[in-house]
């Protein structure tokens, strides 16, 4: 809790409205996706499509070890396989203009690109098999046989000694306390101390990580799916001592992201380096199982929280400290306490972090990176809190509605929660759930258990630049090198484009995913639609307000005189705002003034004002059902339903499947994703998609996610709120509270299997 | 080494000559005659991304070797509609229903999807009521991964486009 307490909102700041815009023509619009012919056809090209003349494969091979050196390659015996071209390895590797374990860019990370022979996690690359055809390099690479100089790894978070990191997620200080927590918890009439684990996952988006790289002279053309073009540009400029404008990256469709594609890994710039090697286009896809190890993951965490309330259900004190870890040679803290930071109301608040060094890659930001792990443990703790102030666990939820941000004591931009409650609890029928567990049972004798959770994932605003353009033919153009990896940039971004021309979205081009493109900043933390739909909007504001200088300045116009100020677009015409009869076509003002087109940049930023006095989030509420066998403990979610709030909606039908997609990944939190180690081998026993268990259709129940209407007037100017995470949140600790409704056991590891219920 | 395999592939014949006994189908169609749409997301059947039609049936292509598929009848995602007897450009039902039910998000798995779909659709000629039963799609999809989670919108717009097909006495 802050010292001081704002009584009332702060003087209210200018709302960001828009000014000759009108929205709503095509924002709001249900549109079905602008890029779906194109993948329900097979068109739609993903960086491994590609195949430029000449091009060679190359194929990774990687340690099988998680700790030492290689010993030994048979490089003779893959050079002698028919087909193979070259191998390459730490011995003749190109010479880098930058050790890629010297970082300092902003999302950098240290590299295993065979500088060296150490070996610091499984599935680092050791060598990398270029031939002229997929089969020759695949069978290249297992001819390799390497021998290891082994030493002892650590990759599980009770093997390694703990630390205090400097910062956890972005910067953020690991230790943040307000009020006592310890007097907070000595008041308390009822309390909870909880640990609980939550389990290594793998990205895995379907489409694995993959290049394809083409020198020419200094300059390099590649097709890679990246979630930040221009960052990806500045990190291989740095590796390769070339200028970021020489390097041009083509990224129109990423087969799925979730974080792992906002940096530059090492198997892309392997793939690099091959074609630099031999002089030739090459293309390196990794395999499923290199999947797990150089291309990020979520780390590991133990939590333990220790949650107090007075007699009316009240809390006194929330302690919520983290155990997480990185990997031995780099940083990399996941931010499991941040939740707790912003949903429930205490005077008393800490939050505490601590980590290990494990032989494991890197971990990264993966879906809701520090709330999806935060708040699994967070909603099963305020849940057995419940229990133990004997209250409804929605009532005790409501009964601590944070009117401020507790951590800052600073109000919201906006906050629906209590409409997403009530939405989310008529439309699931929760007021008939009965208080004790284990007391539903269906019509097959199954248990079944009700239980809930808060979403919240914050509202965050980056930076972007855009540019519009209208045409003389009265069409309009929206460039920026933006990243659609399935959330619908390619369809969001024309309507907003579109609106913000005064156009109809069928006239509006999107050029998107390609780095020659204004820089679109990236695609991360749920702020993509905000960050880049803001700079559309400000860019295609500017040219509307030039084309409005144009007409409103001549007097051959019917709007001359009615200031810049005066119009308003819609339709491809201006219209004086005094007189709506009054109106000229765009391409009549720029066909008068001799123009074939024009132009106007815009861009995009955090409101610093706006964010000194509000915080932002977006916030929701899962509700779960579970049935689960009175005897063989199988558990299956059949029923969820979430109810969001995220401010304005460009798009229900896309915004729809984003909660279902962030829902389905905390369903697969809950009950199935878990990356096994072989603690003698640190090798990850279950790299495949067989044994990595993600739910597959039969594991997905009816759905429903409820769009909570929400307006924000100082998020940003479109007032959009991110949707891409948000949906994990809640679901983990709706679906694990429902599985101790069911059966009155608490399984506090994730994911939550069988055998812990027998 | 030279093979002489002979593939109709989209009602197109080939007779192709490999160099290589390894080529999966997946990696014939990808990465010897262009045919990207067919997606490898695990090589190893564990996906479904890389599924075609083999002799009308559903098939993991990352699994078939093209030398033991001499002869075979293979239809992909772009041959799907034109298979069935639409003109370019056209899509199949399961294709436009995939667009009306936002059946996917990144796109990656689809053309597995439909594919997929399209031969459960077919099985269902034997097994009538397969393709009405969400429980049962959902089951006879799995082994066609989404890590989008789409299913909700696969599901439905199975349903959908079999519905549709019913009603105009058409099959898929
Ligand atoms: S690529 Fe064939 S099943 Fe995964
Ligand atoms: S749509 Fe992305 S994996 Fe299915």
């Amino acid at each position: 809790m802050p010292d001081t307490i704002p009584t009332a909102l702060p003087a209210a700041l200018p709302a960001l409205a828009p000014g000759h815009v009108r929205h709503g023509s095509s924002i709001g619009q249900p549109l079905t996706r602008r890029d779906g012919a194109l993948k329900v056809t097979g068109a739609a090209r993903f960086a491994a499509d590609n195949h430029p003349p000449g091009m060679l494969h190359a194929v990774m091979a990687v340690a099988s070890i998680a700790h030492g050196r290689v010993q030994s390659l048979d490089i003779a015996a893959a050079r002698a396989h028919p087909g193979v071209v070259e191998v390459m390895t730490s011995s003749n590797a190109p010479k880098l203009a930058r050790h890629p374990d010297q970082t300092g860019q902003p999302f950098t990370y240290k590299l295993d690109l065979l500088q060296d022979d150490r070996v610091r996690y499984a599935n680092q690359p050791i060598a990398v098999v270029i031939a002229e055809t997929l089969e020759a390099a695949t069978e290249g690479a297992l001819l390799l046989r390497p021998t290891y100089a082994a030493e002892p790894s650590s990759t599980s978070l009770d093997q390694a000694e703990r630390f205090v990191p400097d910062t956890v997620g972005v910067g953020s200080p690991p230790n943040e306390t307000s009020g006592d927590v310890a007097a907070g918890l000595a008041d308390a009439d009822s309390r909870i101390e909880a640990t609980y684990d939550t389990a290594p996952q793998y990205h895995n988006a379907m489409e694995p990580h993959a290049v394809v790289a083409r020198w020419d002279g200094d300059r390099l053309f590649l097709d890679t799916p990246s979630q930040g073009l221009s960052m990806a540009q500045a990190r291989i400029a740095g590796l390769f001592g070339i200028d970021a404008a020489d390097i041009h990256i083509e990224s129109p469709f990423l087969g799925g992201g979730f974080g792992s594609k906002g940096a530059v890994w090492a198997p892309q710039v392997l793939g690099i380096m091959a074609a630099r090697l031999v002089g030739r286009p090459v293309k390196l896809v990794t395999r499923r199982e290199q999947m797990f190890g150089p291309v990020g993951h979520r780390a590991p965490t133990r939590q333990t929280l220790r949650l107090g309330a007075d007699r009316d259900g009240h809390l006194t004190a929330v302690d919520h400290h983290t155990l997480t870890a990185s990997s031995t040679f780099d940083d990399f803290f996941e931010p499991s306490g941040r939740v707790s930071h912003t949903l429930y109301e205490t005077p008393n608040l800490r939050t505490t972090h601590e980590a290990v060094r494990l032989d494991t890659g890197t971990p990264f930001f993966m879906r809701a990176p520090g709330e999806a792990s935060g708040s699994a443990a967070l909603e099963s703790a305020v849940d057995e809190l419940a229990e133990a102030c004997g209250m409804d666990p929605l009532a005790f939820r409501i009964a601590n509605y944070a009117e401020q941000e507790p951590k800052s004591g600073k109000p919201f931009t906006s906050k629906k929660l209590r409409d997403c409650y009530a939405r989310g609890a008529e439309r699931f029928g929760w007021a008939s759930r009965p208080l004790q567990p284990r007391t539903l049972r269906d019509e097959a004798g199954l248990l079944v258990g009700w239980g809930m959770g808060t979403a919240s994932f914050p509202a965050l605003m980056m930076q972007a630049t855009a540019r519009a353009t209208l045409h003389a033919d009265g069409t309009g153009l929206i460039e920026l090198g933006a990243h659609d990896m399935g959330q619908g940039a390619w369809t969001a971004f024309a309507q907003i484009g579109a609106d913000g021309l005064g156009l109809d979205a069928a006239a509006v081009e999107l050029r998107i995913g390609n780095s020659a493109l204004p820089n679109a900043g990236m695609a991360g933390g749920s702020a993509h639609t905000a960050t880049a739909g803001s700079a559309i909007h400000d860019a295609a504001t500017a040219a509307i307000r030039a084309l409005a200088d144009l007409a409103t300045g001549d007097e051959r116009s019917a709007l001359f005189g009615a200031g810049n100020q005066g119009v308003v677009a819609r339709d491809g015409r201006l219209h004086r705002k005094d007189d709506e009869q009054r109106s000229e076509r765009y391409a009549d003002i720029l066909a008068r003034a001799g123009r074939a087109s024009l132009s106007a940049d815009g861009k995009a930023a955090p409101n610093a004002a706006n964010q000194a006095q509000y915080a932002a989030h977006a916030h929701g509420a899962v509700f779960a059902e579970v049935k689960i066998h009175p005897t063989l403990g199988q558990i299956r979610v059949t029923r969820l339903v979430g109810a969001f709030a995220a401010g304005a909606i460009i798009n229900p039908r896309l915004v729809t499947s984003q909660y279902y997609g962030g829902m389905i990944w905390g369903v697969s939190f809950a009950l199935h994703e878990h990356a096994l180690h072989d603690p003698r081998t640190g090798r990850v026993m279950n790299a495949n998609f067989a044994e990595y268990r993600v739910p597959v259709n039969a594991d997905i129940p009816d759905m429903e996610a409820i769009l909570v209407e929400e307006d924000d007037p100082y998020v940003n100017a479109l007032g959009v709120k991110g949707v891409g995470e948000i949906g994990i949140t809640g679901t983990v600790g709706a679906i694990a509270n429902a599985v101790w409704h069911a059966t009155g056991i608490r399984v506090r590891r994730l994911p939550i299997t069988l055998e812990r219920l027998l | 080494m030279s093979i002489p395999v002979a593939l109709t592939i989209n009602g197109r014949r080939h007779a192709l000559v490999l160099d290589d006994p390894r080529v999966t189908l997946l990696d014939l169609l990808r990465e010897r005659l262009d045919l990207t749409g067919t997606k490898k997301g695990c090589d190893r059947g564990q996906c479904g991304a890389c599924t075609v039609l083999l002799d009308g049936r559903r098939v993991n292509a990352c699994l078939a070797l093209a030398v033991s598929h001499d002869g075979a009848d293979i239809v992909t995602i772009e041959g799907l509609a034109e298979s069935c007897g639409l003109e370019p450009g056209q899509l199949h039902p399961v294709q436009s229903a995939f667009i009306d039910h936002d059946a996917f998000q990144c796109g990656f798995c689809t053309p597995g999807q439909i594919m997929s779909a399209v031969g459960l659709l077919r099985e269902a000629r034997s097994d009538p009521n397969l393709d009405d039963d969400p429980e049962r799609v959902r089951e006879l999809m799995s082994g066609n991964l989404c890590r989008c989670g789409a299913y909700l919108g696969i599901t439905e717009a199975i349903l959908d486009a079999s519905a549709r097909l019913r009603d105009a006495g058409a099959e898929a």
